[in-house]
């Protein structure tokens, strides 16, 4: 849609301008298939939009964890030599608090996506939908979330309240443009 | 080969049979040739794509970290050579991409999804914009202190996160009038097509801004540790936000909330027991990168103090240098371009008397955020003194407090943080 005069009444122009807006300028790139996108979207939600089916329990994930995540996490997800999984719950106000997922991350869906998307290193891809489940399941036991015999699925892993859900502050994330900070620190 | 690029290789030959000469021919004062010896490397390779001189040794790796940094202390200008732009992360190869293959899906909360290819994202209008690229954690001078008891002692070691590059590609802003942003739209999460597929989510009114889909850098396109063959530029932003082999957009009404804004950027404030979520900007910085730690200037004299300011919050505005310990401070000259979310240089004379002298620098940005000192900083940060600073193991990222460097009587500076 294109304006043609200058004369038209400052009503029609907005409504023009804003037409134009939602118009495609150069007509490049195509118009991917609904599979194409589905292939692509790994995306997980905080409300778990976007888990796919499948389901495992911390019982199948503790012999997937020793192959699998041992290597780099430790035999007890504690020790390492990358980042501990387990433990931390009440050190976060410590002068040493100790991160996990058990004591620091706020939902659930995270841990799920965080493996499925690049976990084992040098092997990203390679779990099943199902393997993820339980390894997921697996780590929330042992960090004393769930029962050992809970089954996580697309329906359940949303709906788990992680220990730090309230812990962080604003409880809405925002940015403002050109706003003065002092010092320009997030405070 | 054809009769032509013989013709051209036999040229080549010639010039450097010449060049040779002239410089076996090149003798100083005292009569010893410039150059001990003359360069292994034939003049093809060299003309092909260019070297620098053998003689010019600077490089981002640090044997003493995996982590590579930027070395500043060498840093001419404003631009980082894209071969010395620092890394995050070091232990993932680059991957190795074929242009004609790569693709960037936009989808989600648009109108119209679209498949770019690289073909058709560089036939739409394109810009170059120079900004920095810093990484949140850059400018934490402690925590090698904390690791092995001694501070960073390079300026590489204290801020080489950070680089500035001239980016160029296409305006995410077009792209997504391409798409078409549905109204209830408030962010988007950003994902790379390496095998761990790190993903940010970013503000939709900040992509609508300023953010950059680029394919260039420095003249040429983006190095494969840059993120070729595409890459996103989110200025001023904590590093993490710059997707590097950028493969998808997807709009959203609300923060993905996966691995990047979980775990390691959250800040655990000890004043509130709670974590600050989300920060985007990175705040106003300035060093002094001549002279700085691990440096020594051979005699008293003059010299002119440099360095770099820059500020995620916006243009640099003013930057002013002390040389007795933070007394008293002189504005220093600001080199054009003074750009926004860019480094900017800064130059300010100096005589050396041979005595003992604290070099500083602080800078103001244009929405008047002024760089901190180290104890301003732990106030407004966490309410904290600079004594937990130094010892706590808790993440404190964004620190953009004041550097000194201490120049002693024979000429050594070093780290004088504390």
């Amino acid at each position: 849609m294109r304006c043609y005069s200058l004369l038209v009444p400052l009503v029609a122009l907005a409504s023009c301008a804003a037409a134009r807006a939602q118009t495609p300028l150069h007509n490049l790139g195509r118009t991917p298939s609904a599979e194409e996108i589905r292939a692509w979207d790994i995306s997980i939600n905080p409300e778990g939009k976007g888990l796919p089916p499948g389901s495992g329990t911390a019982k199948q994930g503790e012999t997937l964890y020793e192959h699998k995540c041992a290597r780099c996490h430790g035999k007890t997800g504690t020790e390492g030599p990358n980042e501990p999984l387990i433990g931390g719950q009440g050190t976060l106000q410590t002068e040493r608090p100790v991160r996990t997922i058990g004591s620091f991350w706020p939902f659930a869906t995270t841990i799920w996506d965080y493996i499925n998307r690049g976990m084992p290193q040098y092997e990203e891809g390679s779990l099943s939908a199902d393997q993820v489940y339980a390894i997921t399941a697996f780590l929330l036991y042992r960090n004393g979330i769930i029962h050992e015999s809970d089954v996580i699925d697309a329906n359940s892993l949303p709906k788990i309240q992680m220990p730090n859900r309230n812990g962080f502050v604003p409880p809405k994330p925002e940015w403002k443009r050109r706003e003065k900070r002092p010092f320009g620190i997030y405070h | 080969m054809n009769t032509k690029e013989r013709g051209r290789r036999r040229f080549l030959k010639g010039g450097a049979a010449l060049a040779g000469l002239a410089v076996g021919e090149i003798r100083s004062a005292s009569g010893q040739a410039i150059g001990s010896e003359r360069p292994e490397v034939r003049p093809e390779d060299f003309r092909a794509y260019g070297e620098r001189s053998r003689f010019v040794t600077s490089v981002r790796r640090d044997p003493r970290n995996p982590n590579s940094r930027t070395p500043l202390q060498d840093s001419v200008g404003i631009i980082t050579p894209s071969a010395l732009h620092f890394m995050v992360p070091t232990w993932i190869d680059p991957p190795d991409i074929d242009p004609w293959q790569h693709r960037l899906l936009i989808h989600g909360m648009v109108d119209r999804p679209l498949i770019f290819s690289m073909e058709e994202l560089k036939r739409l209008p394109s810009v170059s914009r120079i900004h920095f690229v810093e990484c949140a954690g850059s400018g934490d001078s402690l925590e090698e202190r904390k690791k092995n008891g001694m501070l960073a002692e390079t300026v590489q070691r204290t801020h080489g996160l950070t680089a500035c590059s001239e980016w160029t590609g296409v305006l995410l802003s077009m792209l997504l009038r391409e798409t078409g942003v549905q109204k209830e739209a408030t962010w988007l999460v950003a994902e790379g097509a390496e095998p761990r597929k790190r993903s940010k989510s970013i503000p939709l009114e900040k992509a609508m801004d300023d953010v950059l889909v680029a394919y260039g850098q420095n003249g040429e396109p983006v190095r494969p540790e840059q993120g070729y063959p595409l890459r996103l530029v989110v200025p001023g932003f904590e590093g993490v936000h710059n997707i590097k082999w950028l493969r998808r957009i997807k709009v959203l009404d609300q923060p993905s909330m996966e691995k990047e804004e979980t775990s390691h950027y959250p800040t655990q404030r000890p004043d509130l027991g709670k974590a600050r979520w989300f920060q985007f900007e990175m705040g106003p910085k300035s060093v002094i990168t001549f002279p700085s730690g691990g440096q020594r200037l051979p005699s008293r004299g003059f010299y002119e103090i440099t360095g770099l300011a820059w500020s995620g919050g916006g243009a640099i505005q003013r930057v002013e240098v002390s040389t007795d310990g933070g007394r008293t401070w002189k504005d220093a000259e600001l080199q054009e371009p003074v750009l926004r979310m860019a480094h900017t240089r800064f130059r300010f004379p100096w005589n050396w008397d041979g005595d003992e002298a604290v070099l500083q620098s602080r800078c103001t940005d244009d929405v008047e955020a002024i760089q901190p000192t180290l104890a301003e900083f732990g106030r407004i940060w966490g309410g904290v003194d600079s004594e937990y600073l130094k010892t706590t193991r808790n993440k404190v990222n964004h620190i953009n407090a004041i550097q000194p460097w201490k120049v002693s009587r024979d000429g050594s500076v070093r780290n004088a943080l504390l």
